[in-house]
């Protein structure tokens, strides 16, 4: 018995085909499939999309699951869950975890988990080095034979520059791009918080922009010296903009990422000492906020992420500087983007906001998603852009709360998400 | 409406040139107490303060105890080797312990910045702040600005310069709010790496010359200065220090006869400052550590007040 759904009138936007035009998607066995095929309303689930607007699956290429090993935290389940209320409909797990997915052994454990018990695709980056060490490089061949997608050592740096460039070289027989959390650590020292203004009044350790901006210097060059792609994570600093700017001018294979807090919050909101306002890196300067923007207006930044870092309570309760950095973000990156690049800055456009979340990291991550061409995976994310809506985060599905953005009123949301033809949800 | 109305005292930056006014005062009426035969007061009687230390320290705890018992409290110190912190409680849990003990006062001394408002916002007891990472240290910054009064009869359009590690000093940041407050031109000195021009977004002045601001004083605060693992990359010895930073006899000559020196303790004789110029008249170190008794007992005394609990 096939299954079609017909997803009606809507605003088509695939950024990967050029499309942006109302009309209607059709979904067959999971497939997407030419609407003109359809011959008979008979059997047909038809969804009404009228002022909402149809898109590729989102992808969130930087979430941390936590699982295996970490799962009062979050799991498999709750995290896919909060990331398909949040629109996304693939996610790409980091290897932070315990043990460190820095094995095709591990690989495999989470892919067969997340086979069961998953909300929406998972797909795996397996790490760098050997337990995030920074010293050896893991079993990457057989990791890219498991299935991972991309390198990283996310959450650490690997601080050997010759490492880095074997690991770069290495990656690139395996056609693995290398994401990277750039933090030089004799720069950042015991920084738990932007190095300013507001550091100096609070008497917290500063963490510099410079210690980022170090690395995403040092990565221009080794992407140009051994032509495999960089990915660098969660760019926070102005000057890391300027040199990622004059990298890709240059045609060296590099990209940036930006996540919603940095480009929300300033270093301003560390000043009552609350934890979920500690994220590595930190939350910088109004200047710093103002080069993101740019960079995501010229193509500089292209790609959008949430960094979705589940901490327990009782580990995030506790004096600023033993609290462990980062927040979680699957449920409200979506509307923080919307309301802040789209609605109110108007620093890109609804097509180009989708680019980002779609078509970027899988051209990036060389996934087959990402798109609504005729015969591919019907993921598809459904999104009312105008929707005003106030983030609770006693609500959320994820397994932790630590966000900064309770009780914020956003604006956008996707309203349902769609994974091989099912809807996994829906407002 | 009274003039004090916290259960808490965590920083100065908070607070209005009012309610600094007012602990000063408090703390006037309190020093001639010390001066008298009985010097107990029963302010405090059958209330429990419990010293809070997770970091060391034997002056400031000290005075704290003293106070307390001056006003007739019963006082429980507990420092870190000693609490449950090293067996892996966290701080809210051992602050609500000691809260289920009926604690009614806190003070709490903690490495880490942020420490003493994280246990105000979560207990129903007084937090008064002896002393959080980097951040602040109000009832030291009370008692300098208590002294300096004292000395020099106002604050009000003095000109003070703190000298030493300023980056990683709570002391400084409390007397920076406090002076600034109370109409005093502040400025900063010690090399550029441990007094960034960051700090002049306080409103302040930064300058890495202290012979050139010397002669415009009318208080220098001496801030002690250590050269630990951690410092070796901010200075690069002892001598070198001393060399561009230590008030020697010739420096202090080249002070107002009016000008007083100032030092939070313990001294590093021959360091920052010469043990001939820390002996001197113009001294007033130990002025600083007779009221700081009477300081925290003002502190003690409102902050219990402001809960409604004073006899």
């Amino acid at each position: 018995m096939s299954s079609t759904t017909l997803l009606r009138n809507g605003r088509i936007i695939d950024p990967a085909n050029q499309r942006d035009e109302v009309g209607n998607v059709l979904i067959v066995d999971g497939r997407i499939a030419d609407p003109a095929t359809v011959t008979s309303r008979k059997n047909v689930e038809e969804i009404d999309c009228t002022g909402l607007i149809i898109a590729p699956g989102l992808i969130d290429l930087h979430v941390h699951l936590r699982e295996p090993g970490q799962t009062a935290k979050e799991t498999i389940a709750t995290g896919t869950a909060a990331a398909a209320a949040g629109g996304f409909t693939s996610v790409i797990c980091m290897p932070n975890t315990s043990p460190t997915i820095d094995h095709a052994s591990v690989v495999n454990l989470v892919q067969d988990k997340a086979r069961e018990e998953a909300a929406v695709n998972v797909f795996v980056a397996g790490a760098i080095t050997k337990g995030l060490g920074g010293e050896e490089l893991s079993p990457i061949g057989s990791m890219a034979k498991a299935g991972i997608v991309a390198l990283t050592d996310d959450g650490r740096c690997v601080q050997n520059h010759e490492l880095m460039r074997r690991a770069l070289e290495y990656a690139k027989m395996f056609d693995l791009p290398v994401m990277d959390h750039c933090q030089d650590i004799n720069l950042t020292g015991k920084g738990v918080m932007h190095e300013g203004y507001w550091s100096t009044l609070l008497g917290l350790q500063g963490w510099p922009s410079i210690g980022e901006e170090v690395i995403v210097q040092r990565n221009a060059q080794l992407a140009e010296l051994t032509g495999t792609p960089v990915h660098c994570q969660h760019v926070s600093a102005e000057g890391s903009v300027h040199i990622l700017r004059r990298a890709r001018s240059r045609g060296i294979p590099i990209t940036g990422e930006v996540c919603p807090h940095h480009i929300a919050l300033t270093d301003e909101a560390v000043r009552g000492y609350n934890t979920d306002f500690k994220m590595n890196p930190p939350l910088r300067a109004q200047s710093d906020i103002d080069a993101l923007l740019e960079g995501i207006a010229d193509g500089t930044l292209s790609i959008l992420a949430s960094d979705h870092a589940p901490h327990c309570a009782f580990e995030k309760e506790v004096e600023f500087d033993h609290a462990p950095f980062g927040i979680i973000g699957l449920e409200t990156e979506l509307a923080l983007f919307l309301k802040i690049l789209v609605h109110e800055k108007k620093v890109v456009d609804l097509p180009k906001l989708i680019s980002m979340y779609t078509l970027n990291p899988a051209r990036l991550l060389k996934l087959d998603r990402g798109t609504l061409s005729a015969g591919a995976v019907a993921d598809v994310t459904v999104i009312n852009p105008g929707l005003e809506w106030t983030y609770d985060k006693t609500t959320t599905r994820s397994r932790s709360r630590n966000t900064p953005f309770h009780g914020w009123e956003l604006k956008g949301r996707a309203v349902r998400t769609i994974v091989s033809g099912k809807t996994v949800w829906s407002a | 409406m009274n003039a004090w109305n916290r259960k808490d005292l965590v920083a100065l930056e908070g607070l209005s040139a009012a309610e600094i006014t007012h602990i000063l005062d408090t703390a006037a009426a309190f020093k001639q107490v010390g001066t008298r035969n009985i010097k107990k007061v029963p302010s405090l009687r059958g209330k429990t303060l419990v010293n809070f230390f997770v970091e060391p320290s034997t002056r400031t705890r000290t005075s704290f105890e003293l106070a307390a018992v001056r006003l007739s409290a019963d006082v429980v110190n507990i420092t870190a080797t000693t609490s449950s912190l090293t067996k892996g409680e966290t701080l809210k849990d051992t602050a609500l312990n000691l809260q289920a003990l009926h604690s009614d006062i806190i003070v709490l001394r903690h490495s880490s910045a942020g420490a003493a408002q994280f246990l105000a916002e979560r207990l129903s007891a007084s937090v008064i702040n002896a002393g959080d990472g980097a951040h602040a240290h109000p009832t030291q910054a009370l008692l300098d600005l208590f002294t300096i009064r004292e000395q020099l009869g106002t604050i009000e359009g003095l000109h003070v310069a703190i000298c030493g590690d300023i980056l990683f000093s709570r002391v400084a940041r409390s007397n920076i709010h406090g002076l600034l407050k109370l109409g005093a031109k502040v400025t900063l000195v010690g090399p550029s790496t441990l007094v960034p021009k960051v700090f002049e977004r306080m409103g302040v002045t930064v300058t890495h010359k202290l012979d050139d601001i010397l002669p415009d004083l009318d208080v220098l605060n001496m801030l002690r200065i250590q050269h630990e693992r951690q410092r070796k990359e901010y200075f690069p010895s002892l001598g070198e220090y001393t060399a561009f930073f230590g008030l020697t006899k010739e420096r202090a000559a080249k002070l107002k006869p009016s000008a007083i020196i100032m030092h939070p303790g313990p001294i590093n004789r021959g360091v920052e400052i010469d043990s001939e110029v820390a002996d001197s008249g113009r001294s007033v170190i130990l002025d600083q550590v007779t009221n700081g008794l009477a300081v925290r007992m003002a502190v003690l005394y409102l902050c219990a007040g402001a809960r409604g609990e004073l006899k």
